[in-house]
């Protein structure tokens, strides 16, 4: 089951550029790329917890801004030499709105 | 008996409907169309070659008078219907009740009017229908001003249109690249070129604020205070499906009419097509998905079971001279790649979108021909796992075609200026090379060419291999990064001689191999570009590491420091107190003296930034630059105010520099000190300027640092009045704005091109005048403070999460 959220106009993500959204498990960053997909992953970093959202966002792919990982946004895993990843959810753009579905953040919350 | 069949609308989808309709059944139907317009069927798409001149819209005429004639249609044009009486089984115009047994809705669309001041003026036209185009026509007289509100398809189609009648057209444009729905920013960048050869002026990012004009239009005014005049407004912003009967019918309505695969509506007797039905969540503004309505609706109206399945359309501009190309889709879904060619020589940009084995979607500017070729792999889901590498050369390709990694330079042309400091351009050097000079030295020897700064000699090389091929062997140059093969010197060199002022014009004419370059190049270009063109170049947020970006130093866990500027590391009471209310407001976990002589307060979190700088604002404290590749602090000491020994005014001089240097961006971090006497207690030997002060004026040093390396200045010269001091300090940044290497500290790129070439430059009067001058025109631009900027609601909004979810979560 999805259960779509609309969170925002696109336009509220600048382009190659993120924006978090609150959770009851923590920040989620939702990218906009330059193409104007979105993709949605946590917002931590898995090697010192650097706030993805603020990192550079080329491609489709970001760039952590404390010690430079690069995480595919498709599939939250790093690049390169590095190893580790991050969580990712299904987020879409309708007619300019963008869609996160919720449920895997529900369901944690009841596990 | 006949059953009775009333279509509302004479387009594009209703023509078709009653071709495939009687052709299949020329008895079985009594057919009455409708249509507002006075006029029937006629090809839209081909308005936009009636408004150009190149077609009469007696030559886009698709149905005529004895083609309803023949067929037994009665015509009601003219004739718009109000209302449709459901239990009735009628519609309704002014001139009565008409009964139907079946019943089509085909009303298209309604151009979208933005609400702005204006908009109903006598002059604002939309690009819909005949009437418009005629309006825009009898308004585009040789000279006469047009602006077009709306960079899309239908907008640039009347720009064209108009510009092709000798108009003096303007597109405003919201988003950053034209029609931004169909094509990436590269595209669009090549999209924009074409048109501004064609004398269009194009204006993105701009926000219509109003239409401005007493009894008829006279101009538009932006948001941004941006002001053109215009004889002629054409919105053409966007169409929203005409809905109006179905609601008013309590029919169900979303955006659109809602429909079945029959394309039936919510009553059974009710069917719609074309621009003003939704089906499955999804709407259609191109005719092709329309023509497989009314193929689906005319087998069912005739009893048949056909099902309508909407497909992908491609979308070219209807613009001569023009070649675009975009089909597919570009939607999001995770696990897919592109490939990206790129001929800057030829103008030419293609992508290809891929997810797993197939083609999912095509952007193509400059050579489309092979549009076609993708559009049906898309169609086809076709697996072309086993020509992904060759796949992007189209149909025609044979043998494998390498990126040429000097294809850059081959495209300039011959008065191209490859040395800016000898303005020795490519057509000299490649005649030195005929005659002879086969080597960077003789070349350099015969030209002057790279003989002073000698951050051309890449390029010089180039012109070399182009000219010599496998006689000439290259050296290797360390390339900018992965996304290019040309060094940061090349790039800095090709952006001023082919005056790119824009990222999507660099990567498309340099040859990028990536959409959008990487965190390398990025913040790089961003540099280059502003610094070269202040006036035309808007600085790209996103291609800022952070720290620039939010206008504080991000910390290990994520939160921020703020350092407001204390010139020349004075400060007050006043501004200490506004520092510590600050720092209680917002919880601050350490306020800290920096080596910098000010004060910082870490661990800020980065909602309150914003708010934070406003407070400070208040005080009249503006930010310091800590985080930026910029002027950072000119340090001082307390000279000949309070010291005993003292020779001049140093605290004096370094507040002055630092009011006139703050704001700029340069390639890596500037800071300036300023000490009193030679015992230097502002450490002004390891600045990048330092100025130590005696009896007799200001000895001026450069490229010193005391980071990861320790250097002491160079002397670039001793003058005798600050005045004298504070312009060579500012024709030196300038210098190094214009010419460093993003990254190199002063240090770093004097060793590259020697003391004594900076001395020609900023110690020749004439020189030093004009590098003053761009200094100063950079600053009108960019001597802002950014906190004042990302304080106001519209940026600040931008700081906190777009949403909050854990509320709705905990439910
Ligand atoms: C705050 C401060 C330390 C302090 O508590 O005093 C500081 C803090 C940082 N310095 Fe520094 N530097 C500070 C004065 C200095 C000085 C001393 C000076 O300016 O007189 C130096 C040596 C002088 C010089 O630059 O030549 C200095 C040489 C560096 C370097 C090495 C630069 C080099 O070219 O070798 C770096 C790394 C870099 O810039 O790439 C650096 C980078 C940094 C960064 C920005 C590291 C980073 O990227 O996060 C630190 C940010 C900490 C933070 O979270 O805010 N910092 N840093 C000082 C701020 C001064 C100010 O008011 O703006
Ligand atoms: C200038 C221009 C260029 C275009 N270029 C292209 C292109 O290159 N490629 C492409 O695929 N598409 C193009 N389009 C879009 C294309 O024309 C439309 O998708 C198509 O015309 C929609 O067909 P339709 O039958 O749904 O509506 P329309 O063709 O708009 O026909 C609807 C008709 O219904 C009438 N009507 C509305 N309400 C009532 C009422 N209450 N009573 C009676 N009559 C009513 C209207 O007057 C209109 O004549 C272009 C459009 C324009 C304006
Ligand atoms: S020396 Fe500078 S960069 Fe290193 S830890 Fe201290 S503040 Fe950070
Ligand atoms: S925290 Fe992301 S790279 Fe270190």
């Amino acid at each position: 089951m999805t259960l779509w959220i609309d969170i925002a106009a696109l336009d509220d993500i600048p382009p190659r550029g993120a924006r978090t959204v609150k959770t009851a498990q923590g920040c989620v960053a939702v990218f906009r790329t330059f193409d104007d997909r979105v993709f949605a992953l946590d917002d931590r970093c898995p090697h010192k917890g650097g706030p993805l959202s603020d990192g550079i966002v080329h491609g489709h792919a970001v760039t952590c801004p404390l010690h430079a990982w690069v995480f595919s946004l498709e599939t939250g895993l790093a690049l390169g030499e590095d190893d580790g990843s991050v969580s990712t959810y299904p987020a879409r753009v309708e007619q300019g709105r963008v869609l996160i579905d919720a449920t895997r953040l529900q369901t944690w919350r009841v596990a | 008996m006949k059953k009775r069949l009333v279509i509302v609308g004479a387009g594009m989808a209703s023509g078709r409907l009653i071709e495939h309709l009687l052709d299949a059944a020329p008895d079985q139907w009594d057919v009455t169309l409708f249509n507002a317009e006075p006029r029937g069927n006629y090809n839209r798409l081909m308005l936009s070659p009636v408004l150009s001149g190149e077609k009469a819209y007696e030559d886009i005429i698709t149905h005529d008078d004895a083609f309803y004639a023949d067929r037994g249609i009665t015509c009601r044009f003219g004739e718009p219907v109000v209302r449709i009486d459901r239990a009735a089984k009628v519609v309704v115009t002014a001139q009565g009740d008409t009964p139907y047994d079946r019943l089509v809705i085909g009303t298209g669309s309604a151009p979208f009017i933005i609400p702005v001041a204006g908009k109903a003026l006598p002059g604002v036209v939309t690009y819909r229908d005949l009437e418009d185009t005629n309006a825009m026509i009898a308004a585009s007289r040789p000279g006469a001003k047009a602006v077009v509100i709306g960079g899309g398809l239908l907008g640039l189609e009347a720009a064209a249109g108009m510009a092709a009648r000798g108009a003096d057209v303007t597109v405003i444009h919201l988003m950053g690249h034209l029609m931004e729905r169909q094509l990436d920013p590269a595209a669009g960048y090549l999209l924009q070129k074409d048109l501004e050869r064609r004398g269009i002026r194009v204006h993105c990012k701009g926000a219509t604020k109003a239409i401005l004009g007493e009894d008829k239009v006279e101009a538009v005014l932006l948001e941004d205070g941006t002001v053109y005049g215009a004889d002629l407004v054409c919105m053409a912003v966007g169409i929203r499906p005409e809905t109006r009967l179905a609601t008013d019918a309590h029919l169900e309505v979303n955006r659109g009419v809602v429909v079945d695969a029959q394309m039936r509506t919510a009553d059974p007797d009710i069917f719609a097509l074309g621009e003003c039905v939704e089906f499955d969540g999804q709407l259609f503004g191109l005719v092709a998905p329309l023509y497989d309505q009314a193929r689906v609706l005319a087998s069912v109206l005739n009893g048949g079971d056909a099902a309508f399945r909407p497909v992908q359309t491609a979308t070219k501009l209807k613009v001569t001279g023009v070649d675009l190309f975009s089909a597919g889709d570009f939607a999001d879904k995770p696990g897919r790649e592109e490939i990206v060619f790129r001929d800057p020589g030829r103008g030419i940009y293609k992508r290809l979108v891929l997810e797993g084995d197939r083609l999912i979607g095509a952007v193509m500017y400059g050579d489309t021909a092979d549009g076609n070729w993708f559009f049906q792999k898309i169609k086809d889901g076709a697996d072309i796992s086993g020509e992904r590498e060759t796949l992007i050369f189209g149909p025609a390709f044979a043998g494998g075609v390498a990126a040429d990694p000097l294809a850059a330079v081959a495209a300039l042309p011959p008065e191209a200026e490859i040395c800016g400091c000898n303005g020795v351009c490519k057509g000299q050097i490649a005649a030195a090379i005929e005659g002879g000079a086969t080597t960077v030295q003789l070349v350099r020897a015969r030209t002057k060419a790279s003989a002073s700064c000698g951050t051309c000699s890449g390029l010089v090389e180039q012109v070399l291999a182009l000219s010599l091929g496998d006689a000439f062997q290259m050296p290797t140059a360390q390339p900018m990064c992965a996304c290019t093969d040309l060094t940061h010197e090349d790039v800095r060199r090709l952006i001023k001689a082919q005056e790119l002022k824009s990222m999507p014009a660099v990567m498309q004419e340099l040859g990028w191999r990536t959409s959008c370059g990487c965190p390398s190049c990025r913040p790089a270009l961003n540099f280059y570009l502003l610094a070269d063109w202040p006036l035309d170049y808007r600085d790209d947020a996103q291609s800022r590491f952070v720290n620039e970006r939010l206008h504080a130093n991000i910390q290990k866990d994520g939160t921020f420091s703020v350092v407001p500027r204390m010139w020349g590391g004075v400060t007050n009471a006043r501004e200490l107190r506004a520092i510590a209310d600050a720092a209680d407001k917002y919880n601050v976990p350490m306020v800290k003296v920096t080596g910098g002589q000010r004060i910082d307060l870490l661990g800020v979190r980065k909602d309150d930034l914003p708010a934070m700088w406003a407070d400070l604002n208040a005080a009249g404290l503006v930010s310091g630059h800590a985080y930026s590749k910029g002027l950072r602090t000119v340090k001082t000491c307390v000279g000949t105010e309070f010291c005993r020994f003292g020779t001049q005014d140093s605290t004096g001089l370094g507040i002055k520099l630092e009011q006139r240097l703050w704001g700029s961006w340069t390639p890596h971090k500037v800071k300036l000190a300023v000490s009193g006497c030679p015992r230097n207690c502002a450490e002004a030997t390891c600045k990048d300027v330092g100025i130590v002060c005696v009896d007799s004026g200001y000895q001026v040093g450069v490229g010193g640092a005391a980071g990861m390396d320790l250097h002491e200045t160079q002397r670039l010269v001793v003058v005798e009045t600050e005045a004298e001091a504070m312009d060579v300090t500012v024709a030196f940044v300038q210098l190094y704005r214009e010419h460093a290497k993003y990254l190199d500290r002063p240090y770093k790129w004097i060793r590259k091109v020697g003391l004594d070439w900076i001395k020609s430059q900023v110690l020749d009067a004439e020189i030093r005048a004009a590098l003053i001058a761009r200094f100063d025109l950079s600053q009108s631009i960019y001597q802002k403070d950014p906190w004042a900027e990302h304080a106001k609601p519209d940026a600040a909004r931008r700081f906190q999460p777009l949403a909050d979810l854990s509320l709705e979560a905990a439910e």
